[in-house]
Parts: structure tokens; C-alpha cells; sequence
């Protein structure tokens, strides 16, 4: 066979062209005849019960759809892990802009002044906002304790190593909420028919999570409901729950009226009522040895998972997994839970969980550096990991990897040690002041431990009647590059040229379940399964002596076009299966949480005005080790854009609260990053391979999102001497700091044994 | 969402990619609808409605607007230029190169992009990386954290004034 050699080779985004003329259709652009808007009515309050709903006057009510909980024909529920999420509030509302009430209009003007001209009266009930007034449980508001999940990992006796420490470095870190800002806001379009069903089309991430739901929902079974993705305008896992529920109300409105019905979210909408990153606070307790060597900790993480489960309990755990970064901990005990507070709940945001728990221990290694009297690489170097070593899962790490040369080779591209010195001297005078942070952490790419053999994933790969190949599966496409790298896949795979490969849309009544897409888990674990089932697509033709081991791709054409002609369809399906040897135990938290794991250190520099406070970030390198590259446009991509929204995680993007609600809920006064305000973000590559993943590919989505806010927040105490450890940092925290500044406060956190705070 | 004005729709006409087009609009009408809704032109985006994101960028008299902005009446007789008049039938460089530096990814911002990358190129032909960076500055992209997209226009840039 000839080699195609399309991996590793930037071939064009296969909806490229749509793109950029404008043509690629999103949900928005899309019109039904007879088409409803539909429009939600939202809580006011954080928690209260429902006494009463009022229709005002001067409005013609009678031209509207009116939906409420009591014409849900399912189980009023988004069926996630938990059930414990009304569609619509029944009663009582656990937090602010929580569903009550659908109305449908033809006219989307008139719509909205309805939906302000209903009243809703409340009997309020006592909230809760963060997580301190959660533990303390003044107000129950889930379950026995408001805690979702708890997590406890064991690893060695850590009980015995604080008498044998020379230094005990303790410290407290937090993460604030930040909003997926996504450019294109939520948005369905949902139909329903007697004979049919429901349909909904989408701007979504996991189509057959929308079709579980709406099953519950509206008493379906699985052939009357289809889920189709529309072109989806950035994600970023914002869009992996919540479509359940804003196509849970389309759907409603759908049925009750018997026409089709659009709901589009505004941008104020979408920022108030949809799912941002968890809130946390970890704390870090660590014995170590005046080497620099770590003997064990102690980490206590919570994250605030908002008033119902929907995926808190799994954010938990990939924050739990990654809490102890790519370091060696001879021993370990992590504590992590999940609590409830009165806010909308937050979920899945790239990263999950990880980019949390990794802040906490990139800015712990810098006080640990200092406890020690280390540098903050030497410190890193004396801890990483190694093959054979074991992770706090107890997992081996099998992969070829090698921190201090990836650690080396990042100091190299930044010039690190020249900076830091040039530094130290020129910041004695002036008001501006420079720092150079280093971040090294890991990403686990796919579902965790047991995860996947659940999910039992299945693609499809189709050899076509005009001698072509189509890729099916529920995978979506949402900027990352989908469609592209699993084209690239079954292109090599079969030895034909790339622009012979298509992909079905996403639709369940086409497509298999080849699981959500998410956890960095498209190209390695369904480009896998894509892999295998090209091949079967080949060796079903050489089976039937249509075709030989080596194959001209025109001859391949004629023998598929023979195969279709004679036998009907020519399907060839993988499903996953669990590779041998792979030991996971759901209840000790141990073993093998996941199959590979992407590797990077970053080396961020940054400037910082004394008289504005502000930080500006100078230059940035992304080193990663991601197994075998498969479009190297893709790759560099995913990096420069993930660090481009971790450092407005890191210093621009701040939720601002009261009672429960997101005050700043505009482009306006939620700040991202603008191409004015980023660095160059230098982005290089170490391909290991991995045998798990599709021609060697690991997951790479997610990794950037874990590591450029400790890297930045480590370069701004390296330049002005001053902690901190909360973020998102904003100048005025700068100015705060700084200015309020008491004189101990330096000695204070270097805590050697016997001086412990 | 602005309130529809006088509640009387009346005749006005531009021309949109060179074609003459008459609507029945209210006044007050965000020029953004009428295209999308009227004219079916879904090629420009609407992002978030107040004018900071970009993603409804279109050419009014050669001036980069935020259609989310201009009251529809605002345009009456102008020549509007959206990303459906921009490279047909063949892409013109700033697509290709979209394309080839991967400058596009959920492409929900492209097409804005694009034309706010058009008309700064347009003024500036030797536009440096810093131009770029304050040119596009009003055009937010969620995705490609920008790198790709400066390279596309900086190659494009090139490609024109190489012709």
C-alpha cells in the first residue's frame, strides 16, 4: 500500500472553506416554518419556594405557549449522574436565574416584554454563597451536609513523615469562577411530531447526552428523539450539559405547541444562567527534606459545585488525580469534596477540574522552593517524576518521559537563567518590575480509571457507493479539529488521499456513540477507534477479493463502488476495548487512572507597573510532550489558545457575585484577553508517542488550560517578592497587596519545622 | 435588542456586495437583523449585542461597523459589504491564508474577523504585527488565542503587495 503520510502534516480544516466564506451553517442561521421563539422565565431569588406566578397586564397572553413543570410528560429532571436538577422548578428554586417558567411567541419582541411582565412571588429561604458558608452549614441545602462527593486518596503513611521533615511549607490557594465565553451563545431548535418524535438541532458538544435527557424528559424511547449538532461556535465543555437543558425547554415548548420552537440565549443570558468553572480553595501541607526532596503531604481541595450535582462529582475527581502534579510522593493523602451553594451550578470547563488543583501546586512548589532555599527549577528537578515511579493514584508511569530534559529544554527557549539575573539587578530601581514563572504539570487524557470501559465507545466507518469514505460518529467538531484529525485517521489508515474522507454530521438517528467529546479524549481514543474500523473497511474488501493488501486509491474506489453494488452497504464498526493489564479501584481511588498523560512545562514573563498595577506578560513558552503530532496547524492552535484563556483565568476574567448571582454578565465588564493584551505564545513539541492512541496521539485539548496561570502568578511574585495566591489577579489585588502590606508578612510564610503557622 | 421604533416599517434601500436591495424595516432595526433576518445574509455573526465582540463586523462606506450598532435607517443608501462579499467565487489571500495558518477554528468570529482584517490591511498595507494587534483588538476570538490569526494576515498582507 502507498504510504499517504497525512499525519503529522497540516492538511486544510475539512469545514475550512465554510468558514471562512461565511456559509458554515450554525443554529442560529437556521429557520423552520411556523418557527416559536421560546423564551425562559428565571428565578430572582437564590432559594426560596414559589407562592405564586402572575401574568401582567397588557399582554396578549393567549397568542402564547405557556410551559411549566407541570406539563413535563418524562421525569422533570436532566438526567446527568445525579437526578437531582429540575428542567423546570416545581415549587422551589435553588438558585438564581433558575428555570420556572417557557412561554413561545412568533415574535421574539413581544416575547421578551412577556417574559418581563411575569411575576413570580417567593417565600425566600436562608442561601448560602461559598464555601466556607457551605461547610459550615448554618443553611442545608443538598442532601445531609450540602457535600456532593467526597474523594479520598491514601498513599503510603504520611502520618509518619512530619517528624522526619526539615521543613513543613504550608499555604492556601484559590480559584475563582470563570465563564467559557464561547463566542456563539447557546442555542436549539426543537420540532415534534407524533410519528417522530423530537428532533433538536444544536449548538452542542455531546449528542447523545442531549438525547439521554430528553428521553427522561419528555418519555421517549431512544428512536423517537434525534439530536443533531449544528456548526458549534467554541464549546470549551460550556457546552457539554447545559444543551440538555435549553434543549429540554425547546422541546417542551415544542410539544405543547406542535411547531417548531428556537430559543437562542443572549450573551446576558447565557453569562448569568449557564455553567462556569468550579470555584475552589486547595490546601497544601508538606514535609520536606532540606535536600528539596518531598516525603510526603497532606492536600485538602473543594470545589464549589452550585446548587445541584449535574458534573461536579466528576470535575472532582480529575482535580483530585492531577492535585499532586507531575511530582513523587512517597506518600500522600488528599482529601477532596465537592459542597453546594445557591449559585447556578458550575461544570465542565477545559481543564476540568485539573487547572484548579495544578494553580495550587505550581504556587506551592515556589513556596516550597523558598522554605528550601532552592531555585524554583532545582526544586521541581529534585521532585519529578520518573518512569517507574508511581503517581498518587499508585499508577506506574510506563512512558519514556523525561521532566528534566523537557524542564531543561523550556529554561533554554526562554533564557531563563539570563532573565532571572538580568532581573534581580534591574528591578532594584524603577516602577516597573520583571519576573520569569515556571509551571510543569501533566494532563490525563481521556475518561478516568474505569471511565471509558463504561462508556464502551463505538465508530463507524463507511465505504461509500461513489467509492468513497465517510466517518460516523457522535464526536463534534467545535473548533478543536474533529473532523480534520479523524479524517487524517482513516486516511492513513486506508492509504488514500485525504480529501476522499468525509464525516457524517452528528446526528443520533446516523451516527454511534462514540462517546462525548470531552477529556481530551477525541484523538486519542476515537481516532483509535476510527483507526480500526477503517481497517476493517479494507480487510472486508480483501476478504471479499475485491481488493489487494496494496492498493492504487483508485483502485480502492472501484473495489468499494463493487462491494455496495453487489452486497448493500459496507460498514465496518470498533467499539472500545479496555487495554490489558489496566487496574482501576473506583473505591480506594488507586490504580491506573488513565492511559496516557500529556507532559509540559511553561515559562512565562511578565512586567509589572507600579503605578497602574497592572501585569503585562512578555513572552511565553508552551513546551509539551504530546505523543505523535497529527496536524501540526491543529496542535499549535489548541496550545495558543488554551494559554490564551488560562491567562484570563490568571489575570483578567473575574465573576463578580452578589447574592448569587453574576453581576458582570456583559462582554463589557467580564473581561477576556484581546489580541492586544496577549504575549507571543512560543509553542513547541516533543512527540514520545503512546501506544494507546491513534498513531501514537495523546490528548492535548486541555493540557494549556492547566499550566499559564501558576507559571504567570509564580513570574509576578518573582518580581515583586509578594505572594499571591488567589486568582484571577487583578491590578487592584496588586495594589492592595502591595500597599497594605504589613512587614512580617515576608518571614511569615517561610515556615521551617518548628515555626509552622 | 433594541426596541423597534415608530411602529412603522418603511422602504429603505443599500447596496449589499454590489447588489441594490430594498427592505420594509423599522427605523430602529439593528442593521445586523435586517441582514441576517431579511436578506438572509447569516454570514454575520452576533456574538453579544453591544458592540465588543466584533463577530458582526461589516463594511459600511468602507468603515469596519459593529452591525449590531447601526440602526438600519443609519444605512440607507450606503454600500454594505459583508463576509459573503468578500472572495467569490474564488477566496481571496486573507481566506486562503484563514485557512492555511489556522486562523479559523469554531469559525464563529471568522467572518468578522476577516473583515475587520480587510479593512486593516486595506489602510495599511505594511501593517506591522503591533497594527495588527491594535487592529483586530475589537474583534475578540475565544479559540485560537490570535497567534494564527496575526500570521494569516501578516502572509496575506504580503501575497497582496507581492501582486
Amino acid at each position: 500500500m502507498k504510504q499517504s503520510q497525512i499525519i503529522g502534516t497540516p492538511v486544510p480544516r475539512k469545514e475550512g472553506r465554510e468558514k471562512v466564506t461565511g456559509v458554515a451553517r450554525y443554529v442560529d442561521d437556521m429557520v423552520l416554518p411556523g418557527m416559536l421563539y421560546g423564551a425562559t422565565v428565571r428565578s430572582a431569588i437564590p432559594r426560596g419556594r414559589i407562592r405564586k406566578i402572575m401574568f401582567g397586564d397588557g399582554i396578549p397572553w393567549d397568542e402564547f405557549v405557556v410551559v411549566s413543570a407541570r406539563d413535563i410528560p418524562g421525569k422533570n429532571c436532566i438526567a446527568l449522574i445525579v437526578d437531582d436538577q429540575p428542567c423546570l422548578a416545581d415549587g422551589a428554586v435553588n438558585h438564581t436565574e433558575e428555570p420556572i417558567l417557557l412561554l413561545a411567541h412568533p415574535n421574539r419582541h413581544i416575547l421578551r416584554k412577556a417574559a418581563g411582565a411575569v411575576a413570580i412571588e417567593y417565600e425566600p429561604l436562608p442561601a448560602i454563597f461559598t464555601i466556607e458558608e457551605s461547610e459550615k452549614c448554618d443553611a442545608i441545602i443538598w442532601g445531609a451536609d450540602n457535600t456532593f462527593k467526597t474523594y479520598l486518596i491514601n498513599k503510603g503513611n504520611v502520618d509518619e513523615v512530619w517528624a522526619r521533615a526539615d521543613y513543613i511549607v504550608e499555604g492556601e490557594y484559590s480559584t475563582g469562577a470563570q465563564e467559557q465565553l464561547y463566542i456563539e451563545n447557546n442555542g436549539v431548535i426543537a420540532t415534534w411530531d407524533a410519528e417522530h418524535g423530537i428532533t433538536v438541532w444544536g449548538s452542542l458538544q455531546c449528542p447523545y447526552y442531549v438525547h439521554k435527557a430528553l428521553m427522561a424528559l419528555c418519555n421517549l424511547p431512544a428512536e423517537n428523539v434525534r439530536v443533531v449538532q449544528m456548526e458549534t461556535g467554541g464549546a470549551f465543555g460550556g457546552k457539554e450539559e447545559y444543551p440538555s437543558m435549553i434543549s429540554g425547554h425547546a422541546a417542551l415548548l415544542a410539544m405543547k405547541s406542535g411547531r417548531p420552537v428556537k430559543i437562542i440565549y443572549d450573551r446576558m443570558e447565557d453569562m448569568v444562567a449557564t455553567t462556569k468553572r468550579h470555584p475552589s480553595r486547595t490546601r497544601h501541607r508538606t514535609a520536606v527534606t532540606k535536600e528539596g526532596k518531598i516525603l510526603g503531604g497532606e492536600i485538602e481541595l473543594t470545589i464549589d459545585g452550585g446548587a445541584y450535582t449535574t458534573l461536579s462529582p466528576v470535575v472532582l475527581s480529575r482535580a483530585t488525580i492531577h492535585a499532586g502534579g507531575p511530582y513523587y510522593w512517597p506518600s500522600v493523602r488528599i482529601r477532596a469534596k465537592a459542597v453546594a451553594t445557591n449559585v447556578p451550578p458550575h461544570g465542565a470547563f477545559r481543564g476540568f477540574g485539573a487547572p484548579q488543583s495544578l494553580f495550587a501546586m505550581e504556587r506551592h512548589m515556589d513556596r516550597i522552593a523558598q522554605a528550601v532555599g532552592l531555585s524554583p527549577a532545582e526544586i521541581r528537578r529534585r521532585n519529578f517524576l520518573r518512569p517507574g515511579e508511581t503517581t498518587t493514584t499508585e499508577q506506574k508511569v510506563r512512558e519514556a518521559i523525561d521532566l528534566n530534559r523537557l524542564l531543561d529544554r523550556a529554561l533554554e527557549l526562554s533564557d531563563y537563567d539570563a532573565k532571572k539575573e538580568k532581573f534581580a539587578l534591574e528591578n532594584k530601581g524603577g516602577t516597573t518590575k520583571k519576573g520569569i514563572g515556571i509551571a510543569a504539570f501533566l494532563h490525563g487524557a481521556g475518561f478516568t480509571g474505569s471511565g471509558e470501559r463504561y462508556l464502551s465507545s463505538v465508530v463507524g466507518v463507511d465505504g461509500c457507493a461513489d467509492g468513497s469514505v465517510q466517518v460516523l460518529v457522535s464526536s463534534t467538531e467545535f473548533g478543536q479539529g474533529t473532523r480534520t484529525v479523524l479524517c487524517q485517521i482513516a486516511a492513513e489508515a486506508l492509504g488514500l488521499p485525504y480529501e476522499s474522507v468525509t464525516i457524517a454530521q452528528p446526528d443520533t438517528s446516523e451516527v454511534p456513540n462514540s462517546g462525548p467529546t470531552v477529556a481530551s479524549r477525541t484523538a486519542m481514543i476515537v481516532g483509535k477507534l476510527v483507526h480500526s474500523a477503517a481497517l476493517g473497511v479494507k480487510e472486508t474488501l480483501i476478504a471479499n477479493g475485491l481488493a489487494k493488501e496494496s492498493y492504487a486509491p483508485e483502485e480502492f474506489q472501484v473495489a468499494c463502488r463493487d462491494y455496495v453494488a453487489t452486497h448493500g452497504r459496507l460498514r465496518s464498526l470498533a467499539r472500545y476495548e479496555e487495554p490489558s493489564g489496566i487496574f482501576w479501584d473506583d473505591q480506594q481511588y488507586r490504580g491506573e487512572a488513565y492511559a496516557a498523560f500529556a507532559w509540559a512545562v511553561y515559562v512565562a514573563e511578565v512586567t509589572v507597573d507600579l503605578c497602574t498595577y497592572n501585569v503585562s506578560i512578555n513572552d511565553f513558552v508552551a513546551l509539551q510532550e504530546i505523543g505523535k503530532i497529527l496536524n501540526p496547524v491543529l496542535a499549535r492552535g489548541q496550545i495558543t489558545g488554551g494559554v490564551a484563556q488560562a491567562i484570563g483565568f490568571a489575570l483578567y476574567e473575574k465573576v463578580l457575585w452578589q447574592n448569587g448571582r453574576m453581576q458582570n454578565a456583559q462582554m463589557t465588564n467580564y473581561i477576556m484577553p484581546t489580541s492586544a493584551d496577549l504575549p507571543p505564545i512560543r509553542v513547541f513539541f516533543e512527540e514520545l508517542g503512546n501506544v494507546h492512541g491513534a498513531f501514537g496521539a495523546k490528548g492535548i485539548g486541555e493540557l494549556p488550560m492547566d499550566g499559564p496561570a501558576p507559571a504567570v502568578i509564580n513570574a509576578v511574585e518573582d518580581a515583586l517578592g509578594v505572594p499571591f495566591d488567589s486568582i484571577p489577579l487583578l491590578p487592584e489585588d496588586i495594589f492592595e497587596a502591595m500597599t497594605g502590606r504589613s512587614e512580617n508578612q515576608a518571614e511569615d510564610r517561610l515556615s521551617p519545622a518548628g515555626g509552622v503557622r | 435588542m433594541s426596541e423597534a421604533g415608530p411602529a412603522v416599517p418603511r422602504q429603505i434601500s443599500f447596496t449589499v456586495n454590489g447588489e441594490l436591495r430594498k427592505v420594509s424595516a423599522y427605523p430602529m432595526e439593528r442593521l445586523l437583523d435586517v441582514l441576517r433576518e431579511k436578506l438572509n445574509l447569516t454570514g454575520t455573526k452576533e456574538g453579544c449585542g453591544e458592540g465588543e465582540c466584533g463577530s458582526c463586523s461589516v463594511l459600511l462606506d468602507g468603515v469596519l461597523v459593529n452591525s449590531c450598532l447601526v440602526p438600519v435607517l443609519q444605512a440607507e443608501n450606503s454600500e454594505i459589504v459583508t463576509i459573503e462579499g468578500v472572495g467569490t467565487p474564488e477566496l481571496n489571500d486573507l481566506q486562503k491564508c484563514f485557512l492555511e495558518r489556522g486562523g479559523a477554528q469554531c469559525g464563529i468570529c471568522t467572518p468578522g474577523m476577516i473583515l475587520a482584517a480587510f479593512y486593516l490591511i486595506t489602510r495599511k498595507p505594511n501593517a506591522t504585527q503591533q497594527d495588527i494587534r491594535e487592529g483586530l483588538a475589537g474583534n475578540l476570538c475565544r479559540c485560537t488565542g490570535y497567534m494564527q490569526i496575526f500570521e494569516a494576515v501578516e502572509e496575506a498582507a504580503r501575497r497582496r503587495n507581492a501582486a
